[in-house]
């Protein structure tokens, strides 16, 4: 590889360093006694004492876990029913619209989408009186909303890709569509909407703006909670608290990946 | 009849299955954006909620209609919003194209990889994507600030004798732009590149070309849909990014985002808030109809090949 493409296989390597050598940095730290972050004082692990003991930010962690599990079921639901829509339906009313609108959220900056809905329902709470007040539910309101048009995405390309001999020939022998969708296709796009799930899970767990926007006083997520902390400066449990995050990443991309190399090496190449 | 009978139920599923999402993406992506619209043309005014709305009742029934052009008046005649819009501007494009610079060469290298590297490959580029934004993002703060990890590496070389201020300035802004947007262009280009058709490349190579040449006058052409696409994937956010700019970036670093930030809340002006959200999202429609066409194009390609 290195000698068929010296070049693009050295920007790789250096392009891949650059991405990882901060999430290292932060890691290393997170060990360090010292609490000036950067500089070494020696080996400790007091910070993820600390961190255990940090009721706030506990609790601020339980509810992104909270709004990031229920938004992900939402945004599976919806978005798979987006991307049927757009792949199986597209000769019905609306399916342009709904394209766009389906991909629009994706690049649209979050600011916006943030400020525009906190706007929404500040108009609604006044016209129709519901959502009352804002908090978890206005915040998993917003995140579904985004949430869903990347499982729209997911779902879609699976669909695209998928076979569908095995579902015309279910319904052929007269199965109804109902029972093709439950017995044949759920299971064929089974694994874009255990994908979908954890990136809805974790957009939402990660999302700082949009939930800053539309969240009242009683709610504050996890990353509302590390940005007030990270604009007074580094702190060494901000750093035990990443290193928390990645290992748990990394572990659940190293499961997916073995499984997915394993499915690999199993399907018979074409 | 038979075949009636079931197509009915049929139909009336599709219709189903298009109306939930559409509703649900009418309410509320669509239709915020009419409200923003509505109060960017309101006065701001020390309320609960901060503004006045334009339909004031003064009698019964009698109603009277206020619109305020002012915030767009002022987004004209101040400067500092002309010089946030193309702060903006500029971060946007530079980063994009730095992002292409390295991002292409990344996307190749794996598309060109042996089947098994591939997967594993990918995998690395699209992890830290998965690991909160915020906190890498912080991450570069620790590495750039004064006794930082730079300066600490350059001053033990011996290279610098004064660390160098690096964050709260453009610098650490582009570092961290292009470090947390890579990965978004990566992605798509690398599907471009293995959705390719190779026979022109064989071709090419049988009649003599070199590698250099076969690139430059086959792939690069050929991947341009892909390369617009991604770009515009990380040109658009990074126009709006508040987050970059806010950690990274110094006082002097004028981005709409984060102006939006602050007139929204410290300023408390919802209006003028709003009108930049409006102006912003009228400047992005361009982007977005060109990222649409080419990633349209990108597909078709690879469904002729």
């Amino acid at each position: 590889m290195f000698k068929r493409h010296p070049f693009a296989t050295t920007v790789l390597l250096l392009g891949l360093a650059f991405l990882y050598l901060p999430m290292i940095s932060l890691v290393v730290y997170s060990f360090n006694e010292s609490r000036l972050v950067t500089v070494w004082g020696g080996f400790s692990s007091k910070w993820y004492s600390a961190l255990l003991d940090n009721k706030p930010l506990l609790s601020a962690a339980w509810l992104s876990i909270k709004i990031g599990a229920i938004n992900a079921c939402l945004a599976v639901l919806l978005g798979t029913l987006a991307a049927l829509a757009l792949v199986r339906f597209s000769d019905r009313r609306g399916h342009k619209s709904l394209a766009i609108m389906s991909a629009a959220p994706l690049v649209i900056p979050e600011i916006i989408i943030g400020l525009s809905l906190l706007l929404l329902f500040v108009s609604m709470e006044r016209l129709i009186g519901w959502p009352a007040g804002r908090g978890q539910l206005t915040i998993l309101l917003a995140h579904v909303t985004f949430s869903m048009a990347y499982v729209s995405v997911i779902v879609q390309s699976r669909l695209n890709h998928m076979d569908r001999s095995l579902e015309e020939a279910a319904l052929d022998l007269g199965a109804r569509p109902v029972t093709v969708f439950f017995t044949i296709t759920l299971p064929m796009i089974a694994p874009a909407l255990a994908a979908g799930w954890l990136l809805a899970f974790t957009l939402s767990m990660d999302d700082l703006v949009v939930a800053s926007f539309v969240s009242g006083p009683g709610a504050t997520t996890l990353p509302m909670m590390i940005y007030s902390s990270v604009r007074l400066g580094v702190s060494p449990q901000i750093n035990a608290l990443a290193s928390i995050i990645i290992l748990l990443v990394a572990l659940a991309v190293l499961i997916t990946g073995l499984l997915l190399y394993r499915r690999q090496r199993q399907l018979p190449h074409p | 009849m038979k075949q009636l009978h079931r197509l009915l139920p049929r139909i009336a599923s599709g219709n189903l299955i298009t109306a939930i999402p559409w509703f649900w993406l009418a309410l509320f992506f669509l239709m915020p954006f009419l409200f923003v619209l509505k109060i960017s043309l309101s006065e701001a005014a020390l309320a609960q909620p901060p503004f006045l709305d334009w339909i004031q009742e003064i009698e019964d029934g009698l109603v009277t209609i206020q619109l305020n052009f002012g915030n767009y008046l002022l987004l004209i005649e101040d400067d500092l919003y002309l010089a946030a819009f193309w702060g903006s501007f500029e971060i946007a494009v530079i980063s994009t194209l730095l992002c292409i610079l390295l991002g292409y060469p990344m996307a190749y290298a794996i598309a060109r990889a042996p089947q098994h590297w591939r997967l594993p490959l990918l995998m690395l580029v699209i992890l830290p994507f998965w690991t909160s934004f915020l906190l890498r993002v912080y991450a570069w703060i620790g590495i750039l600030k004064n006794n930082g990890l730079v300066n600490q590496l350059l001053l033990t070389l011996g290279i610098i004798d004064q660390p160098l201020t690096l964050l709260h300035t453009p610098v650490a802004v582009y570092i961290g732009v292009v470090y947390s947007y890579l990965p978004f262009f990566v992605l798509p280009l690398y599907a471009t590149l293995t959705r390719l058709d190779t026979t022109l490349l064989q071709a090419a190579a049988d009649l003599g070309a070199r590698p250099w040449k076969q690139f430059l006058t086959i792939t690069l052409p050929q991947s341009l849909p892909g390369v617009i696409a991604g770009g515009m994937l990380v040109f658009i956010p990074v126009m709006g990014e508040f987050v970059i700019p806010d950690l990274l970036g110094g006082p002097d670093t004028l981005m709409i985002g984060k102006l939006m930030w602050t007139e929204f809340f410290s300023n408390k002006d919802w209006p003028m808030a709003s009108a930049l959200a409006t102006v912003l999202l009228l400047v992005l429609i361009l982007p977005f109809v060109l990222m649409r066409h080419y990633e349209q194009k990108a597909s078709r390609q690879a469904q002729e090949s």
